[in-house]
């Protein structure tokens, strides 16, 4: 069980290091913006209308 | 108290955190008076839930809506940020977001309470219907080119929480909604209705973000732990378990959206939450050694 935990901790810290790098090329690639822009104008296809 | 009646009203831990994350994440009241979103700047970041960023209280960005804006939009790109956003809710909490956090689970929740026949479908149905979110989240919102197929055609919650209120509160979108607007209501009010007599059936069935949160489920930083010296064998948790997951054989299914009932009910406290990455030192593990951890 221990190694089994072991190899979760090890998981999750890859994951985590993967996760932290996309966000970063994310953000150099300025993704955020689109997402803000998106986000701020009514969405019609997201309540059905569009 | 003799002679008193008291009449106390019991909120779970679940009830409140759930409570108070649909508070967070749609905490822009003003919107929902006029008719309105918000349009701060917070909602560059994704939510950890299935939260529409057209709902009028929405001070942040749905994930599934902004990776369906990035794979499908004008210009299709490989979607780092909201990816990567989403592995890092996933590895954190995994599940934690569709028990504890996510504002449909708790409509779905609060209708499961209604008076009525509780059902939990055979598992020869089941077990085969819990693969079709992972089909939903590949096709729907990943694969398939074209429009954001699961926002436009699918997505109750949006449905709920943003097409409902703005057209409640806006004339002009009123005028504008047709068949689709019709489809989607037809949609939510089944899922609406099946809520009231099988628990969750959108997060169990249909969910996207619930498919990829539980790839996670197994080694996120936010665990259930099950000590099996003090297991007694009672069948409490499994009863108990809205997902209908094998809870002393399986305590970290990919189903399991961490609601904590199980422990809730354990009366030896045999099922605890624990942090992957915890500093103090394990207790020694009861030999034995039953159920996955």
């Amino acid at each position: 069980m221990k190694e089994n935990r072991n190899v979760k901790r090890v998981v999750a810290g890859i994951v985590l290091a993967v996760a932290f790098s996309c966000i970063t090329v994310g953000l150099a690639r300025q993704e955020q913006l689109e997402v803000l822009g998106k986000a701020v104008n009514i969405c019609l296809e997201c309540i059905g209308i569009g | 108290m003799p002679g008193v009646h008291r009449n106390r009203i019991k909120i779970s831990f679940q009830r409140i955190v759930q409570l108070a994350a649909a508070a967070l994440f749609n905490g822009y009241a003003a919107g929902f008076r006029r008719g309105r979103i918000f349009t701060g700047s917070s909602k560059a970041v994704c939510v950890p839930v299935l939260n529409c960023y057209s709902c009028p209280g929405a001070l942040g960005a749905c994930p599934i809506g902004a990776l369906q804006t990035a794979v499908g939009g004008v210009r299709p790109h490989f979607p780092f940020y909201v990816l990567g956003l989403l592995m890092l809710f996933g590895v954190a909490l995994g599940r934690v977001s569709c028990g504890l956090l996510c504002p449909f689970g708790l409509v779905q929740d609060l209708l499961h309470k209604a008076p009525g026949p509780k059902f939990q479908p055979p598992r020869r149905i089941d077990k085969p219907g819990r693969y079709i979110k992972y089909v939903v989240f590949l096709f729907l919102v990943l694969l398939l080119p074209g429009p954001p197929y699961f926002c436009k055609y699918i997505c109750p919650a949006g449905t709920l929480s943003g097409g409902i209120p703005l057209l409640l509160a806006n004339p002009e979108l009123q005028k504008a909604a047709g068949a689709l607007f019709d489809w989607k209501l037809l949609i939510l009010a089944v899922i609406l209705m099946v809520s009231v007599f099988i628990h969750r059936p959108f997060c169990r069935y249909l969910c996207p973000l619930g498919a990829f949160y539980s790839v996670f489920n197994r080694f996120s930083l936010c665990q259930m732990h099950l000590d099996a010296s003090k297991c007694v064998d009672c069948g409490k948790c499994q009863r108990s378990c809205p997902m209908a997951v094998e809870v002393t054989g399986d305590l970290n299914s990919p189903e399991c959206i961490r609601c904590g009932k199980c422990k809730e009910v354990c009366s030896t406290h045999a099922i605890s939450w624990e942090f992957l990455f915890k500093l103090r030192k394990q207790k020694k593990e009861a030999s034995g050694g039953r159920g996955r951890i």
